[in-house]
């Protein structure tokens, strides 16, 4: 089946990429979850498996040493990405299997603990706030382009020190580097971020800083007291790029454009506000954004499926969370859900180093907004735009709100 | 009741402390804690319940 053709049986040749699935993954989800066989089969892209139920998705997340993360995307690597002077820059810790992905996630996880990001808590309300003073008094406003996506670039850029004024520089890398239909537009986005934090690191060589995540890598050391390598350092800050844009971005977006179809969702926040820690995790768990990639190790048979050493696993978090069997009414959002073991942000030893901050910012976005805009509805909820593959938020949202309903503070 | 974090498990989801913030946080590294040592007081072992039916990893072990 060629990779442009419209899919006729998503079990065998479903298409992530694919307009329907990109619109409304949810239905199809489903039909494979409760098909003759939950794990679906594409030869398209190179190939790949779907496991769509809870505990398949989970199972293979902590046999890592089974499903290894040597490759993350469902497309085939990039012609090129291998070879040059970045040759060897991956994105630990992401990209990493063990031993290594142990120091390369260790040297990370206090940067992202809740008490590390609270720190960034009262300068991203304050960005929010900005973000909206810019649309406040129009009545409309693109809650996907002109808010959501406009967050994650300008917190991750104050937390690795490097200039926020080049934040939209960032987001159109970003978008370059996950455009995975397009491998030429990914290298030339690779070769755009790589270089850049090349030099970054040589600065703090020469100009170490404090409170700096970057100073902080440079001068760590891996599990044998060596140095870090540079390609580790620049590494790491292509993951915090790539990772902690589009992902975030994807979920503030989500969550907007759910509020505005439920107002009783809002009301519901502003009646119970200790409700907000309970809504976050359940919006996680209904809009989770993110779909990563494994390669099978080594030939195996999984739940009856003949899987080969080099093939590739869609770890479909998004369908895992809207498991039945784990979460009753799973199509239903409900801030009051009593058992929320969703993994969102993955599961195993490639949890998402940066879900805390995630959180912080999707919750900081959602209150400054609904503060500020308390009521808000879709323009046109048809018009509404959805990026495609592993990362999924709509991209254009236009949303209308009745001007002036709020004090300016 | 006695809560016990296994830290060979946990993977610092965070979803005890999100669920329980009066008897799970975080280390520094942003692995779980229990904050209680000894006995849980009985107003707070509903949410203990709660937050290991929410830990991800099957992290919590309660003993009664």
């Amino acid at each position: 089946m060629a990779d442009s053709q419209p899919v006729q049986d998503w079990l065998s040749d479903y298409d992530i990429f694919a307009h329907e699935f990109m619109v409304d993954p949810y239905p199809v989800m489903r039909e494979i979850r409760e098909g003759a066989c939950p794990i679906a089969h594409t030869d398209r892209y190179g190939g790949s498996w779907l496991p769509t139920r809870y505990d398949d998705v989970v199972a293979m997340a902590q046999e890592h040493d089974v499903f290894t993360s040597r490759q993350i995307i469902v497309v085939p690597p990039v012609p090129g990405a291998a070879e040059g002077a970045y040759g060897a820059v991956a994105a630990p810790p992401i990209t990493s299997d063990p031993p290594d992905h142990h120091w390369h996630r260790r040297l990370i996880l206090a940067a992202f603990s809740p008490q590390s990001v609270a720190t960034f808590e009262g300068g991203t309300r304050a960005l929010c706030n900005r973000l909206i003073d810019g649309f406040i008094d129009k009545g409309v406003a693109d809650a996907a382009e002109g808010y959501a996506q406009q967050i994650p670039a300008r917190v991750i850029s104050a937390m690795l020190g490097v200039p926020v004024e080049m934040a939209d520089e960032f987001t159109g890398w970003v978008q370059g580097a996950l455009d995975l239909q397009n491998p030429k537009g990914r290298l030339e986005a690779r070769m755009k971020i790589l270089p850049f934090f090349h030099a970054q690191v040589q600065d703090r060589r020469t100009n170490p800083r404090e409170h700096d995540l970057i100073t902080t890598l440079v001068n760590s050391v891996d599990d044998h007291g060596d140095p870090v390598p540079d390609s580790y350092v620049i590494g790491v800050c292509n993951l915090m790029l790539i990772a902690g844009v589009d992902t975030t971005w994807s979920s503030i977006g989500s969550a907007l454009w759910h509020f505005a179809q439920h107002p009783e969702h809002r009301e519901q926040l502003r009646n119970r506000p200790s409700l907000w820690p309970m809504a976050i995790e359940e919006l996680l768990r209904a809009y989770s954004p993110v779909t990563m990639a494994r390669i099978v190790d080594r030939d195996i048979e999984f739940q009856g499926c003949p899987m080969k050493a080099g093939d590739r696993v869609l770890m479909a978090f998004p369908a895992a969370n809207r498991d039945p069997r784990h979460f009753p009414n799973p199509d239903v959002v409900d801030f009051e859900r009593e058992h929320n073991r969703h993994v969102a942000f993955g599961s195993g030893i490639h949890r998402c180093a940066g879900s805390n901050l995630a959180r912080l910012e999707l919750r900081v976005a959602l209150q400054t907004w609904m503060e500020r805009i308390p009521e808000f509805k879709l323009v046109d909820p048809g018009a509404v735009t959805w990026a495609a593959g592993q990362v999924r938020g709509p991209r254009q949202c236009l949303v209308r709100f009745p001007v002036a309903t709020s004090p300016v503070n | 009741m006695r809560v016990v974090i296994h830290d060979d498990i946990c993977q610092g989801h965070q979803a005890c402390a999100i669920v329980a913030p009066d008897v799970f946080g975080s280390d520094e590294i942003g692995n779980g804690v229990v904050l209680i040592t000894g006995d849980l007081p009985a107003e707070l072992h509903d949410l203990a319940r709660r937050a290991q039916r929410n830990c991800p990893e099957h992290a919590i072990t309660i003993t009664d």
